[in-house]
């Protein structure tokens, strides 16, 4: 599963970025009565599960829509403090989404900026002269791909274990930068990518691969 | 180079069409700046932003370069992949200067200036395909290569061949990206 890709141009300012498997790790739980068996905050603008768990929620996840109707921060869509709708015994029963929400744009440029200084120091610290820089990062959920083209420009991908092709799936993205991203004239270079074509063949790209590696795991299996 | 009209990819345009295209451009260059000097730099600068773009197209579609590291594997490269993939000549690299920080580009049939005459008033002073010299300047430096690249010769203005020096300037070291220093 491929769940983000990510472009950075050479200053190391992020340039794009999509999450893709962002809505398929959404839990929706209904709850019949107040009190509900978790414990909320609100500390970072969202409202988070600190404690408690129920079905497939734990701590971590956030609440990203109240009765099937994405939130805003603390907000409901009808501007209600969620918080407030929770703790209101009138509003049961009530349906809340968890998941995890998207990162704001300015989490993301920092993310972006800080792999890239990363990326550096990797290269640099290197015990053996002209290392490259980071190409693969392990953890346990997940592992990133990130490749640099000789002129600088960072694509990195963050997939799951199970994935395999990340190379050559690098390599597609470069070639649908160079075309749908520098190939159009009104694209100013080293700016943030707000091309429409290059979204819509990304995510053709990336429905292919997934394809492809669901069937080669289903044939091995 | 191929003159066939059957079995056309739709995706590639005909080269009579894109010789034409540059040509109109080049006339209208020169009616608007008048000045052949002035359309030289205008060819040169359109030249260079193709090529800050063309570099990465070029390095997408053969994986297999990696970083050069002397003038030599850079002409090499240039030529015989290069223009291959986008104008389907392979240019004679000749003249390298002794320190091996200059050479030349020999081009014996150029598709953009096939049907070219140049008119008397720019015989000397214009460079009709000026934009290659933008290419290679803008997409070396891309590559964090400095080189000055001019035309020293024209087969349009009665030149024995078309020929264009290319010769290193500098390596452009505060935008390496890490890992390559």
């Amino acid at each position: 599963m491929i769940y983000s890709v990510y472009i950075i141009n050479k200053a190391g300012g992020r340039i794009y970025d999509e999450d893709f498997a962002f809505n398929r790790q959404a839990e929706e739980v209904t709850f019949q009565s107040h009190p509900i068996p978790l414990v909320l905050t609100a500390d970072t603008g969202k409202v988070l599960v600190k404690f408690g768990a129920t079905g497939n929620v734990k701590p971590g996840h956030s609440i990203i829509a109240v009765d099937r109707q994405a939130v805003t921060g603390l907000y409901t869509a009808g501007d209600r403090a969620i918080l407030d709708v929770i703790n209101d015994p009138a509003s049961y029963p009530l349906t809340l989404t968890f998941g995890r929400t998207k990162a704001s744009a300015n989490e993301k440029l920092m993310l972006a900026s800080i792999f890239h200084s990363l990326f550096a120091i990797a290269a640099k610290i290197s015990p053996i002269e002209q290392s490259s820089g980071i190409k693969e990062l392990h953890t346990e959920k997940f592992t990133l791909r990130c490749f640099q083209t000789i002129t600088g420009v960072k694509f990195f991908v963050i997939v799951d274990q199970k994935q395999t092709g990340c190379e050559h799936l690098l390599l597609r993205i470069y070639e649908l930068y160079t075309d749908y991203v520098l190939k159009n004239p009104f694209y100013p270079i080293d700016m943030p990518i707000r091309c429409e074509l290059f979204d819509q063949n990304l995510r053709k790209v990336i429905e292919q691969v997934e394809r492809a590696t669901a069937y080669n795991s289903a044939t091995l299996s | 180079m191929s003159r066939s009209r059957s079995a056309v990819d739709p995706k590639r345009v005909s080269s009579e069409l894109f010789s034409l295209t540059y040509g109109c451009m080049v006339a209208q260059l020169l009616k608007d700046f008048e000045n052949p000097e002035e359309v030289n730099k205008q060819l040169d600068t359109m030249g260079y932003n193709i090529g800050v773009r063309l570099i990465d197209d070029f390095l997408a579609h053969t994986p297999s370069v990696t970083r050069c590291t002397t003038l030599e594997e850079v002409a090499e490269i240039l030529c015989k992949q290069g223009f291959k993939m986008f104008l389907g000549i392979v240019p004679e690299v000749r003249n390298w200067s002794a320190s091996k920080d200059k050479f030349s580009l020999v081009i014996s049939e150029n598709p953009l200036a096939e049907y070219v005459e140049l008119p008397p008033h720019c015989q000397d002073t214009l460079w009709y395909s000026n934009i290659i010299c933008g290419v290679i300047r803008g997409a070396l430096e891309m590559v964090q290569m400095d080189v000055k690249c001019t035309f020293v010769g024209d087969t349009l203005r009665g030149n024995d061949s078309t020929e264009i020096e290319i010769k290193f300037v500098k390596i452009l070291e505060d935008s390496l990206p890490a890992g390559e220093d």
